[in-house]
């Protein structure tokens, strides 16, 4: 037997039952769009993850507050308080005295809050910081001034608000000198930050935020003495081991600690944290193509249970074949590759679905703004199409070891 | 055993059905001549579709030996049988067995479709067996678009394409008016002429009349194997009908 017979078979046969062929297919259309779309999107959305944690420069030293393990999250991220990190350490990392290889670093504490201006409520996110901010992140000021030295610890209450803050809450009135009810203090607006669009690892978004001087913030606002975190900017990515080394060292000895293991804080690299962030989205994708996975599988079912109806009612034109010479192996090739070519198609649809729905989503998320990036790597369509004929194989093989051991004289008396 | 197409020798057949066992055959012996025209007859539940069905390597027998061409079937492996049917049988059943929404000209070439060796002329042979029938001119036709007869004559061709030394035929004008019913006997009668050996399962005496020599099955036993006297020629038979 030729290999084009049983395609041609196959085809027809599938031509002449168009809505179960069709509903049969569409199983395999849903499989296998998903798992399109979801490694499309799975790729989209670590991409904007890491190009947004890697967009506060790969300088940057972490200091949080708590032990943690180096590769697991820490504690601070687990939602636990901590506060064995003071303003005090904060100036000893940031002098250049006791670690050199450290350019400048930032404290931070964060909230949120209800704002009020003119009678209208919003709840906003607010960073309380350093004036150091600036320099650490590498963020600009499109307009007024940022917080300088002395505004840090003199409870002063002046604001530097993102742009999303001007739009949503000052309506695009000109901000700057307006005052402004956060906690029922009165604050001043003296700067607007230029758009940056990422939001730095832990911290909110400076684009959504409300930034005031670190000790108005823990004192008037928050009643706390201690630090979230510290952020340092290590003069080169070199020095980063450095800078790392001595900056336990000196808080080891402000904290009084000889063994590292009592450590009650931690210092990570931008590297670690983009490679932890990497693996929680790695753990995300695993997830979702399970789903899709499983998707495909119930599709794979579907194939099964129209393949051994589609046995069942051609149970007489097998014992024909038969009759007239197909052997057991003709028969099995003939519904097997009927059940691929049902996976093939529904593989091939699935594939330009996933690659239009992950397109929209793409579109859909440029709107809003984010910086998504459309992600269709040629290896998902590759491992897509081979799964879908693999899944028409392994499950059309029952149904066709079915058809091809009916015996010939059995086949042809069936009614 | 030089001359025979086939011989049997005491065949028997038992269905097992659930532990109930049934005899549809026993102890069958005869032997058929390459080239002879052969009726099966016997009332329904004889055991003469069992027989056929042996014969036509469809079905293995319980007991029995069964030697084509002179070769015990019993030792030859399912696909040997299924080559064997390709090349050397050809079935006409009753309920004619053609696949529904198909051309007639893909109908006929199906055996061709298993044959290990396929060569050029497919579709010469085609519409040579189509010829054969008188029904070259409904070659593109759906095998749904057709009449009973019409349906058989194509059967027919489908078992002649690939030029088979016996051709099976069980009931074939079972389904059939008396007037395609005897365009069928002539067909059969025709390419018994041209060589071919014929194997006719039949219930009525006037159908089994057209070949030369009758096996009388009865509970699965052949208790007469007979000549025809005076055998039935369908070509002048379409006077009796008007």
């Amino acid at each position: 037997m030729r290999i084009i017979d049983p395609i041609r078979i196959s085809y027809k046969n599938l031509l002449a039952a168009k809505f179960r062929s069709f509903l049969t297919i569409l199983g395999i259309i849903i499989g296998v769009g998903s798992v399109v779309i979801i490694i499309s999107i799975g790729q989209g959305a670590q991409a904007l993850i890491l190009d947004q944690v890697s967009g506060i420069g790969s300088n940057l030293i972490g200091i949080l507050p708590g032990a943690s393990d180096e590769k697991g999250p820490p504690a601070a991220a687990m939602g636990i308080k901590v506060t064995t990190l003071k303003y005090g350490d904060l100036e000893a990392l940031r002098g250049g005295k006791k670690v050199p290889e450290i350019e400048d670093a930032a404290g931070y504490v964060m909230g949120s809050q209800t704002a009020q201006y003119k009678g209208e409520s919003l709840t906003v996110s607010f960073t309380g910081t350093t004036a150091s901010y600036i320099n650490v992140e590498n963020t600009e000021i499109a307009e007024g001034r940022f917080l300088n030295k002395t505004e840090e610890t003199d409870m002063s209450k002046v604001a530097v608000v993102g742009e999303n803050i001007v739009r949503d809450f000052f309506l695009n009135e000109d901000p700057i000198g307006r005052v402004f009810k956060l906690k029922d203090q009165n604050f001043t607006v003296i700067g607007v930050f230029k758009s940056k669009g990422a939001a730095g690892f832990g911290t909110a978004s400076a684009d959504d935020s409300v930034f005031i001087p670190l000790a108005t913030a823990q004192n008037l606002i928050l009643g706390i003495n201690h630090i979230a975190f510290i952020r340092a900017k290590a003069k080169s990515a070199e020095l980063i081991p450095y800078a790392i080394a001595n900056a336990k060292t000196t808080l080891r000895e402000r904290h009084g600690i000889d063994d590292p293991t009592d450590d009650d804080f931690s210092v990570r690299d931008q590297a670690q944290a983009l490679e932890m962030v990497k693996n929680i989205t790695d753990v995300l994708r695993y997830f979702l193509l399970a789903i899709g996975a499983i998707s495909l599988a119930v599709g794979g079912v579907g194939i099964m249970n129209t393949m051994l109806i589609v046995v069942n009612q051609r149970i007489r034109e097998v014992g024909l074949r038969k009759a007239v010479g197909a052997k057991t192996a003709d028969i099995l090739a003939q519904f097997l590759i009927e059940s691929a070519a049902i996976s093939f198609f529904g593989g091939a649809v699935g594939i330009v679905l996933g690659v239009i729905l992950s397109y929209a989503v793409y579109l859909i998320m440029q709107a809003l703004q984010y910086s998504w990036v459309f992600i269709i790597s040629w290896q998902s369509i590759v491992v897509a199409a081979m799964v879908s004929i693999g899944i028409g194989i392994l499950f059309g093989m029952y149904p066709a070891r079915k058809a091809s051991r009916i015996s010939p004289m059995e086949a042809l008396r069936y009614e | 055993m030089s001359n025979a197409l086939i011989q049997v020798q005491n065949l028997c057949k038992i269905y097992d059905n659930e532990g109930v066992k049934t005899t549809a055959l026993s102890n069958a012996d005869f032997r058929i001549k390459k080239g002879e025209f052969v009726s099966i007859m016997g009332p329904s539940g004889s055991g003469k579709s069992t027989l056929m069905q042996i014969l036509g390597m469809l079905d293995r027998p319980t007991e029995g030996k069964y030697f084509f061409e002179g070769k015990d079937t019993f030792k030859f492996d399912d696909d040997t049988l299924a080559e064997i049917r390709n090349k050397k049988i050809g079935f006409v059943f009753q309920s004619f067995n053609l696949l529904p929404r198909t051309s007639v000209y893909e109908n006929v070439e199906l055996p061709l479709l298993y044959d290990q060796k396929p060569d050029k002329n497919n579709e010469k042979k085609v519409m040579d067996a189509l010829v054969a029938v008188g029904m070259e001119h409904r070659e593109k036709y759906l095998s749904n678009q057709l009449s009973g007869g019409e349906k058989q004559r194509v059967a027919i061709a489908r078992a002649l394409v690939n030029n088979p030394d016996v051709v099976f035929a069980d009931e074939p004008t079972g389904n059939l008016d008396s007037k395609s019913g005897l365009q069928v006997m002539k067909i059969l009668q025709k390419l018994n002429g041209d060589g071919h050996t014929i194997v006719l399962v039949t219930h009525e005496t006037y159908t089994a009349e057209h070949a030369q020599r009758i096996l009388y099955m009865k509970d699965g036993q052949i208790i007469a194997d007979d000549p025809v006297k005076n055998r039935r020629v369908a070509d002048g038979e379409e006077q009796l009908l008007k």
